[in-house]
């Protein structure tokens, strides 16, 4: 039932450093996650390294991770809500391997979560961090794609830009046609692209006790979000944001609140089950249906 | 081209003393061209002052002085009113567009087209222009509407066919372009008016309007200043003549 | 009778690095715009109409000078040790700038009702009902055809893209609108339609206006007073009649004599 594994804490393997950065490097990651912290919603840049993966594959998530994991933290690592995918395993297993902490699929045992365009279901608590994947910081970047102004926007908290995406979003589709990665404001002030996880997920990251912090490895920066900090999606008066029900139940655990993903089964039926399967895992196993 | 002053009039309207103009041509290696010299001459209150005498010594450029087209050299040009009283030769451009708003008209010998305007605006606008109140969008069209009446029924008096009105002037004729002119300078009543031939191009029933016209903007205090090639107009309209020879 | 005005200009200067001859693209340039007036600066190309047009507004910084500007709230402010944030602010709200060419003023990549919108949005609207409303209103007021609200710029004629410029400018109703040869480069009946519609906007909203062309004819039917440039320095400036009809300046005299009449 626990699919924990666990390398004995025998720490990295020879010839890597703990969690495979030296650690002047973490030492910078860190202050740069500082100043994430100290200015929840804004942009860091960072010197990003090179990592033994390709820019798109989460090198930004796996540096901040490696910035801060400790050898008495457990690591869980998702992909689309998923342990299983060659991503989150590849991760899971670098992790494993330059560290020898204990790792998890279970998110109630994990301190540091990795992921990749999702938040589990289950409700993070104070004593997690929670680590996304970003490709894109920018949230203005498709309509400004000048560093040099977007910096001077966000400065001036002149986000007329985002609300212009928001307008010709309804104006053609009749509602905000943004469907992922849908832009926050954080604490009142940054405005924020929370990575391409679905705008279902954004009402989690409102007030969420445990921190989360975003690593972009390609565009070289990083920001935070501090525990229990206001975090709205933007919207208009009289097109508020809103989560659309799917409209389905989880085929396999019965669940109507969490995030569903389509799939065709073996026998080539579409059928809805939950993107997390964690979740989904664990109230089959207390309905008591797990195979 | 020498003017002697005339008596003081105690309502006095303008009172131009030694006013001189020259014109200095520096395309043509600085050639000087003095028009005016030393011009003096005053107008009261429901006074009209005829300017006479051949063309070419400087009648029009005198009141073009007096509107502020054209620039004064030397001399003094005192415009008294009720808010006081202004030295025009030396007036800035704000104050003079400000006089020009209400307190001075003119109606020049041709008009000067703005395109896609109509006729009726034309005159209209007129009006509008002499307020300076910022409207909302609703009192505004109120008071476009009350300016056009005004301005329909200018060029109803003047006989300016309905059918035109409602047309830019570019492509009307002498006589008809000279009748919306003529509007737009009677149409608010002003404390100096400057006519330069103003019946030139029109019939005698027409001539006749602007008899009237200029009588009952004298009759309203306006002080005028007319040049007038037409004998019975000027001897109709005219207190006094100051001859330029 | 004298009202304050709304922007001074003393002994503006200003030199390109690296100027052939170091004279200066603008010398010791003075001027004031008073609230409700339009004001023309001519001059041919290389006049340095168009550089100081820029340095009033803010994008270039002068070598010398003073540029000031009196704001909604009757505070004069020095617009050369202005904050960027401060600019920015003005030039979204107060103030206004027309291009010479709508790509450089629009969003090409959003709708015509959104470049209409944006300044409110960035004002703080977030209605998106009344966004469009006034967006519908001001198409209107600018005679673009209302059924094209939701269509990009890229379709537009080159009139058209102008006047929605000129409607993006002026949604949040600015004091001061800088216009760079605002009619250039169109038709000539297109241009006719853009200066009726400039002419008619300017003096209904009371706004103050600067605008450089090199077109006498613009500064006869828009302007109250015009400034002549020629080399870097205003040479003559008065009445828009008054220069064009009665030209002091020798330069002056050679512009107005060199207008061609149809």
């Amino acid at each position: 039932m626990n699919a924990r594994q666990d390398n004995g804490c025998a720490g990295p393997a020879e010839g890597y450093n703990f969690a495979y950065l030296d650690e002047r490097t973490k030492r910078m990651i860190r202050r740069a996650l500082l100043k994430a912290v100290a200015i929840p919603g804004h942009q860091v840049p960072f010197g990003s390294r090179e990592m033994p993966l390709a820019y798109g594959w989460g090198t930004g998530g796996i540096q901040v991770t490696a910035a801060i994991i400790g050898a008495d933290d457990t690591l869980k690592v998702i992909d689309q809500g998923s342990d299983d995918t060659t991503n989150a395993v590849n991760i899971r297993q670098f992790f494993a391997r330059t560290t020898g902490i204990a790792t998890t699929t279970r998110t109630r045992d994990a301190t540091v979560i990795q992921t990749r365009h999702r938040i589990p279901e289950t409700p993070l608590a104070d004593y997690q961090i929670l680590v996304y994947q970003v490709p894109q910081p920018e949230p203005l970047y498709k309509l400004e794609a000048r560093r040099a102004e977007t910096l001077k926007l966000h400065a001036a908290e002149d986000y007329a830009l985002m609300n212009v995406k928001l307008y010709e979003d309804i104006a053609h589709w009749n509602h905000v046609e943004t469907t992922y990665d849908y832009p926050v404001r954080v604490d009142g002030r940054y405005v924020m692209s929370p990575s391409p996880i679905p705008s279902f997920d954004n009402p989690k990251m409102h007030r969420m006790p445990a921190l989360q912090l975003f690593g972009a490895g390609r565009e070289k920066r990083l920001y935070a979000i501090p525990p229990y900090t206001d975090v709205v999606s933007l919207d208009f008066e009289d097109h508020p944001f809103r989560v659309e029900s799917q409209g389905h139940a989880c085929t396999l655990c019965g669940s109507r609140e969490s995030y569903l993903d389509e799939v065709i089964d073996e026998r080539g039926v579409r059928i809805w089950t939950c993107s997390d399967s964690d979740w989904c895992d664990d109230r089959r196993s207390v309905a008591g249906t797990t195979t | 081209m020498k003017r002697d002053a005339m008596s003081q009039a105690s309502n006095a309207v303008l009172e131009v003393h030694g006013l001189s103009k020259r014109f200095t041509m520096h395309l043509r290696g600085a050639l000087e061209l003095p028009v005016l010299d030393q011009v003096s001459l005053d107008v009261s209150a429901g006074e009209c002052i005829a300017l006479a005498g051949p063309s070419g010594r400087g009648k029009s450029t005198l009141l073009k002085c007096l509107y502020g087209s054209y620039g004064i050299d030397s001399g003094r040009v005192w415009l008294h009113g009720d808010d006081g009283t202004i030295d025009l030769a030396s007036a800035s451009a704000q104050d003079v567009l400000s006089l020009r708003r209400r307190a001075v008209s003119y109606v020049s010998q041709f008009l000067r087209v703005v395109p896609r305007v109509s006729a009726l605006d034309v005159v209209a606008q007129r009006i509008l222009e002499a307020d300076p109140a910022v409207l909302d969008d609703e009192a505004y069209a109120q008071a476009f509407e009350q300016a056009r009446a005004a301005a329909r029924a200018l060029l109803a008096r003047l006989n300016l066919p309905s059918t035109l009105w409602d047309l830019p002037p570019a492509t009307f004729s002498g006589g008809e372009q000279q009748r919306v002119n003529i509007a737009r300078g009677f149409v608010v009543p002003s404390r100096l008016l400057l006519l330069d031939e103003p019946t030139a191009s029109l019939d005698l029933v027409n001539r006749d309007v602007v008899v009237s016209l200029i009588h009952e903007a004298k009759a309203n205090g306006t002080a005028v200043i007319g040049i007038f090639h037409d004998p019975a107009v000027r001897d109709a309209v005219a207190t006094r003549t100051i001859p330029f020879e | 009778m004298s009202p304050q005005p709304l922007l001074t200009v003393d002994g503006l200067t200003h030199r390109f690095a690296g100027a052939r001859d170091g004279r200066p693209a603008v010398g010791d340039a003075s001027l004031a715009l008073y609230p409700a007036e339009v004001v023309a600066i001519v001059g041919e190309s290389g006049s340095g109409k168009s550089t100081l047009l820029n340095c009033i507004a803010g994008r270039i910084a002068p070598g010398h000078g003073d540029i000031r500007y009196r704001d909604a709230d009757d505070r004069w402010l020095d617009v050369r040790t202005l904050s960027e944030r401060e600019r920015r602010t003005l030039s979204r709200t107060e103030w206004g700038f027309v291009e010479q060419n709508a790509v450089d003023g629009l969003r090409m990549g959003v709708s015509a009702g959104a470049n209409i919108g944006e300044r409110l949005m960035g004002q703080g609207q977030r209605h998106y009902g009344r966004l469009r409303e006034q967006a519908y209103d001001w198409m209107n007021r600018v005679e673009l055809d209302t059924d094209r609200i939701d269509d990009l710029p890229h379709g537009f004629s080159g009139g058209m893209r102008q006047r929605l410029q000129i409607a993006r400018n002026l949604v949040t109703q600015p004091r001061l609108v800088l216009m760079d040869e605002p009619t250039s480069g169109l038709d000539v009946s297109v241009q006719a339609r853009l200066l009726d519609l400039i002419r008619t906007l300017v003096s209904r909203m009371h706004l103050s206006a600067l605008i450089v062309t090199h077109d006498l004819g613009v500064a006869r039917l828009l302007a109250h007073r015009t400034l002549v440039m020629r080399e870097g320095r205003i040479v003559e400036q008065g009445l828009t009649d008054r220069v064009l009809d009665d030209p002091q300046h020798a330069y002056t005299q050679l512009l107005v004599s060199s207008v061609v009449m149809p």
